[in-house]
């Protein structure tokens, strides 16, 4: 089977974000960026399809060094080959999905898996706009995936229950947590991953239809408070949640 | 996704690291904050050793990294070594021990001093855990001192026999296999002892309040007999075994500063949030101090080892170079772990918190490879040429 996998690299979540002086975009600075942890499901994900049923996996990131970089985690995980869809930015969602189809297209996938969403700007967007580009089914926010043959079946979680889907191959899945384990890199995986070319391809450059105004800060939160310590606080906790809190 | 550890790199040594080395460095950071902090107090609560980790550890791909690929290695940089000591042993110091002896002290000499039949076959398996090996020089009477041991090998037909006992030997009791040495005609040689060898046994040693997740073992060996394949044929005396423990004293000095820099970002972290006389205890100038004291020695030995890796890389690092290294960074780290300790308060004494067990753990690491004064002393002896031991 032929999978390919999209990926993005994104600020870790431990990570102080920090508003850039144009208020449109994070100041890059000393943030540590990793894999988007939805995509390291789609990885995973894309791995053991492989695994059961033979054929290679292809990462593709759109962007700069930074996409390079998600592109080497991914190979470094076990990824077979690597696409860069080269980009200084300047797209929106449907630009950054178009750019990703027209890569994606010609290529022979069977199967493409990303993460239901990027976490940083957790837009959800990309993954059904680049299905839709290269008109093949998907399912989105997907926990269990089989295929048998050129047929899927996906399993999502809805409000109260399940849905389950079937869908002819070639399609999209966006990849929820619990979809499977990721497996950590190796340090054999790691040193491959260095000997790997990385295909670079330039992104269709497309106008976009919107804009990010402004970014602002969420309101500070007031510093929390410890009223004591063991079984003799609780009285006092108590009366402030009912009396200063009103939340009891 | 993570524990919220935050390392220091007050001088910004990341920009001097390669991208495969900070890729090495960070997998086994995030392999840590998953799998290790979260139970690795309890299993030092509980005197265990988490056997889990031993597989977990060869997938990443830990033991032998430095050797070439047809071992089981993956052709890493000294630093990348490094690295993975300092994370590992951020973790704690048993875990990081038990890599440090399945690589510098097992995989090592079998790599450096056997036979290519020898390397082919226990290296692949060593790399996969599939064995498990320990180290045998030190003995009961015989320490600081090793070349007067009296563990003996005497010729046998076409093999050997063993007789002796080795003592504080990491692993010892789970071990498949022992990297032995013992005396031959008067001569330092290095033997390997597999497991189930009629009069080979090795008792776990009990009742210690340091290296808690860590095997420790003695090693009997009462008349076993050895084949003679068991022989490392290219270690000649005292220098072969020397050799491996400048391997491991070379990790350690990185693993020690990866125990410190686990206690600076305990301290800093609680010092801004516990709050005392109405303002956070960072606020006052006495802990400050101590803070400003434990970046500036984690900042210098970083230095040190990162300077220590590079020559290593180009062959060009002397035993005492590690010696420098390794006594600094045990010094060092044990005093930090103490004064994370006190800015933990009460609270520092429980396995809550990962200072205590830093602390209890670094008394056994500034004595295990050589003693801090025995270091001591071969620096000396560098500097003046005159042993003062002997």
């Amino acid at each position: 089977m032929n999978i390919a996998v999209l990926v993005k690299l994104v600020p870790d979540t431990e990570a102080t974000i920090k508003i850039d002086a144009d208020r449109r975009k994070i100041a890059a600075g000393e943030i540590n960026f990793v894999l988007n942890p939805y995509d390291e499901f789609a990885v995973e994900e894309g791995l053991r399809q492989k695994e059961k049923a033979g054929g290679q996996v292809t990462v593709i990131s759109l962007g700069g060094d930074e996409a390079a970089k998600a592109l080497r985690n991914a190979l470094a995980i076990g990824a077979d080959e690597a696409i860069q869809v080269k980009s200084n930015g300047g797209l929106d969602m449907l630009g950054i999905a178009k750019a990703l189809a027209d890569a994606i297209r010609g290529r022979g996938f069977d199967l493409i898996l990303a993460g239901k969403q990027a976490v940083d700007d957790d837009c959800g967007a990309v993954g059904a706009m680049v299905a839709e580009f290269l008109d093949i089914p998907h399912v989105s926010i997907v926990t269990k995936l089989d295929i048998e043959g050129d047929k899927l079946t996906a399993t999502r979680e809805i409000e109260g229950g399940v849905e389950v889907f079937e869908a002819n191959l070639p399609a999209l899945i966006t990849a929820q947590k619990g979809l499977n384990e990721p497996r950590y890199a190796s340090l054999k995986g790691i040193m491959a991953s260095k000997k790997k070319v990385i295909e670079e391809v330039a992104a269709t450059i497309s106008t976009p239809k919107v804009e990010v105004i402004t970014l602002t800060y969420p309101p500070q939160r007031p510093p929390g408070r410890i009223v004591g310590q063991g079984v003799d606080a609780v009285p006092e906790l108590v009366r402030l949640l009912r009396e200063e809190a009103k939340v009891l | 996704m993570d524990s919220g550890y935050k390392a220091l790199d007050y001088l910004k040594l990341d920009e001097l690291l390669t991208e495969d080395e900070r890729m090495v460095r960070d997998l086994v950071r995030e392999w840590v904050d998953r799998e290790v902090i979260p139970i690795i107090g309890k299993a030092a609560d509980e005197g265990k050793f988490p056997f889990h980790f031993i597989r977990q550890m060869a997938e990443l791909g830990l033991y032998g990294p430095t050797l070439p690929e047809r071992y089981g290695g993956a052709g890493l940089s000294e630093i990348a070594y490094g690295l993975i000591m300092q994370e590992l042993e951020r973790g704690d110091t048993g875990i990081r021990s038990f890599a440090s002896v399945q690589s510098g002290l097992v995989m090592f000499p079998i790599f450096r001093y056997g036979t290519e039949e020898q390397r082919q076959k226990y290296l692949p398996k060593l790399a996969s855990a599939e064995l498990i090996g320990c180290f045998g020089l030190t003995e009961p009477n015989y320490g600081s001192d090793p070349g007067s041991m009296i563990t003996i090998a005497t010729k046998d037909g076409t093999g050997y026999r063993l007789n002796g006992a080795k003592m504080w030997i990491t692993n010892g009791t789970v071990a498949d296999l022992a990297v032995v040495w013992a005396k031959l005609d008067g001569v330092v040689r290095g033997f390997v002892v597999e497991k189930g060898l009629q009069g080979f046994s090795a008792p776990e040693t009990k009742m210690k309040w340091s290296l808690r997740a860590s095997v420790t073992s003695e090693l009997v060996f009462d008349d076993v007999k050895l084949s003679a394949d068991a022989l490392l044929p290219e270690a000649k005396g005292l220098p072969g075994p020397l050799s491996c423990l400048t391997q491991a004293r070379y990790g350690i000095a990185w693993g020690t500063i990866g125990a410190a820099m686990a206690c600076f970002d305990e301290a800093l972290s609680y010092a801004k949030q516990r709050v005392q006389f109405s303002k956070p205890i960072a606020s006052f100038q006495l802990v400050q101090n101590k803070l400003v004291e434990m970046a500036s020695e984690i900042t210098k030995a970083q230095l040190l080892n990162y300077r220590l890796g590079q020559l290593k890389q180009a062959g060009k690092m002397t035993h005492q170079m590690v010696s420098l290294a390794k006594r600094n960074g045990c010094e060092q780290a044990l005093k930090i772990a103490r004064m994370s300790r006190d800015i933990l308060g009460a609270a520092g004494i429980t396995y809550e918190f990962q200072s205590g067990r830093h602390m209890v753990n670094l008394e056994s690491v500034i004595t295990y490879e050589g003693t801090h004064d025995i270091h001591t002393l071969a620096i000396g002896a560098d500097l003046t040429g005159i042993e003062a031991y002997r």
